[in-house]
């Protein structure tokens, strides 16, 4: 609780268990989350959804206390988490065998391997859409990269056995649902037979060689790049090997699906007609400078920033100071790896004094480029990739 | 003259001691004052008496809670401090924050929609002759804006950038 507060709290002893300290309480007041950075911007503090401002993603990889987070429950404990005695269970129907390892367990059977692994919520842009979709009102930053430390999913599943009916998995964590109902489960959701073996798909306890933050999944979490985070369990205690569509919460519409075919903004869409979110689009971000920047006519404008493509590798990123009347190509870096996002930097001149957007675009190994207005209207407002913007003035 | 010496000593010795401890006490004193400075008002904050957190059932009236409203908003929770914002708090904040409300807009269907999926998928319970005071008050307070494609950006605040 003092952590949350950012300060000592003085008799905490005598504070009733389950009420939030007045200082939280007044919603409107900015606090620091445990781990995290003062500057990140606090969406919700019940469950905690924080994100990370642009200019403050400038890292090539995301240090941890400026990791974004979003928690659909509460999570254990602080004091309760023992990596000692932490264990991962694997089981479910298409498990040859139930299997169950402590931490230093997996640490020691498996090869660990490290992978540069952009997470990105489902959601992040929504604020953007209208008609208004419900749920936390991410701007940009629910993004982030960083290095995650791990032994390989496959070689877990491997071990327990995966029978050939096998389709699905999912995962279970120690976080408890906000109604503190513990039949509840806060979420529990996953992701394709075939993701999960992949070579990048991750069953991690380092980010940046650090133990995982706290308030990201510390000490055991699962790492799916590339796709909605919500896909890479935190607090990961059960992992299970399905023969059909994971079922756990917030699996079923309308969660983490957009319609299977486009609509019209407004519409209202049968559960039955909502598609689970898998690869996520081609995006990218202004880092630097910091919106708002003002230069002198005679200066040139660095901007760097980083850009990412779900599944896919990006191509090229390309910069407009016309709002897309023209377009100028940034360079470019290969990714550290399949699923890292990749970094972009770029000199600009200005033509003459006023107002500019710097807008970036960025487009996929297949050709597909981000949008300048928003996409596809869906009713949970998922999916905004539309083209990220900085305001500058050239004085 | 030893003796003298040793009392000189001794003297000087308990001099010292005062000495450190007035100063001693002195420090104190005024960690004290400058503590005091500092958190005095967390302290006293959190010292008040409050009510237990209600968990309101239908037929509970609005609860009695310190009540402070500034520009318009109920201090304890960020809600607009319109018709019906206790009942709105007494029932949604049992389980989330109010920002999950302040952040959102929608129409009247809209939030009953996500009240129905709160029902249905969240443990939320009936909320009897309530549910017509929330609806109203969310679908007043908390419309849908008329916004473009592309809002203009908002809140940029100018800095002059150095470049070398």
């Amino acid at each position: 609780m003092s952590m949350a507060l950012g300060a000592e709290m003085v008799y905490a002893a005598f504070f009733p268990e389950g009420m939030i300290p007045a200082a939280l309480a007044h919603s409107e007041e900015s606090f620091a989350l445990p781990g995290k950075n003062a500057n990140l911007v606090v969406l919700n503090d019940r469950p905690i959804n924080a994100e990370t401002p642009p200019h403050l993603l400038d890292d090539k990889l995301t240090p941890g206390d400026l990791f974004f987070v979003r928690n659909n429950g509460i999570p254990p404990e602080q004091k309760d988490i023992d990596p000692t005695t932490w264990t991962l269970e694997i089981g479910g129907e298409s498990a040859r065998t139930k299997k169950v390892y402590t931490l230093a367990e997996l640490k020691q059977r498996f090869t660990p391997y490290t992978y540069q692994l952009t997470l990105e919520c489902g959601g992040n842009g929504r604020k953007e859409f209208n008609p208004p979709a419900k749920g936390n009102q991410w701007s940009t930053g629910a993004v982030g990269c960083a290095a995650f430390t791990g032994v390989r999913l496959r070689d877990v599943l491997n071990d327990a056995g995966v029978q050939s009916d096998a389709v699905y998995i999912g995962y279970y964590g120690k976080d408890s649902h906000l109604s503190g109902d513990p039949a509840k489960q806060a979420i529990s959701r996953g992701v394709p037979i075939e993701k999960a073996m992949q070579d990048e798909s991750l069953i991690a306890w380092n980010m940046n060689g650090q133990p995982l933050p706290y308030l990201n999944g510390y000490p055991l979490r699962l790492v799916f790049g590339g796709w909605p985070a919500s896909t890479s369990g935190k607090w990961l205690s059960k992992i299970v090997i399905r023969n059909q569509v994971h079922d756990g919460a917030k699996m079923k519409a309308p969660s983490y699906r957009v319609p299977c075919n486009p609509v019209a903004p407004g519409t209202k869409v049968a559960d039955e007609d909502m598609c689970i979110i898998e690869s996520m689009p081609v995006k990218s971000l202004i880092t630097y400078p910091k919106s708002g920047a003002t230069i002198r006519l005679d200066q040139e404008l660095p901007i760097r920033g980083h850009a990412w493509a779900g599944e896919r590798k990006v191509q090229q990123v390309a910069y407009s100071v016309d709002f897309g009347a023209s377009w100028q190509n940034c360079v470019l870096e290969a990714p550290a790896n399949r699923l890292a996002w990749q970094h972009f930097r770029a000199k600009i001149k200005f033509p003459k004094k006023g107002y500019y957007e710097v807008w970036a675009k960025a487009t996929d190994e297949v050709g597909i480029s981000q949008p300048m207005l928003l996409p596809g209207w869906n009713p949970k407002g998922y999916l905004n990739n539309a083209c990220h913007r900085i305001a500058i003035k050239v004085v | 003259m030893m003796e003298n010496k040793q009392n000189d000593r001794q003297l000087l010795d308990s001099l010292y001691r005062s000495l450190v401890f007035l100063l001693n006490f002195f420090v104190v004193i005024v960690v004290c004052i400058l503590s005091y400075f500092l958190f005095g008002d967390h302290i006293a904050e959190w010292m008040k008496p409050r009510a237990k957190t209600v968990v309101a059932s239908t037929s509970k009236p609005e609860s009695a809670t310190e009540d402070r409203v500034e520009n318009g908003k109920d201090l304890m929770s960020g809600l607009i401090a319109a018709s019906g914002y206790k009942t709105v708090r007494s029932n949604c904040t049992a389980c989330h924050s109010a920002q999950l409300i302040t952040q959102n807009r929608a129409s009247r269907d809209g939030w009953k929609a996500m009240i129905k999926w709160m029902q249905a998928t969240q443990g939320l319970w009936d909320l009897g002759e309530n549910e017509a005071i929330i609806l109203d008050y969310l679908a007043a307070n908390y419309a849908p804006q008329e916004v473009g494609r592309r809002a203009p950006l908002e809140e940029v605040e100018y800095y002059i950038l150095e470049l070398e």
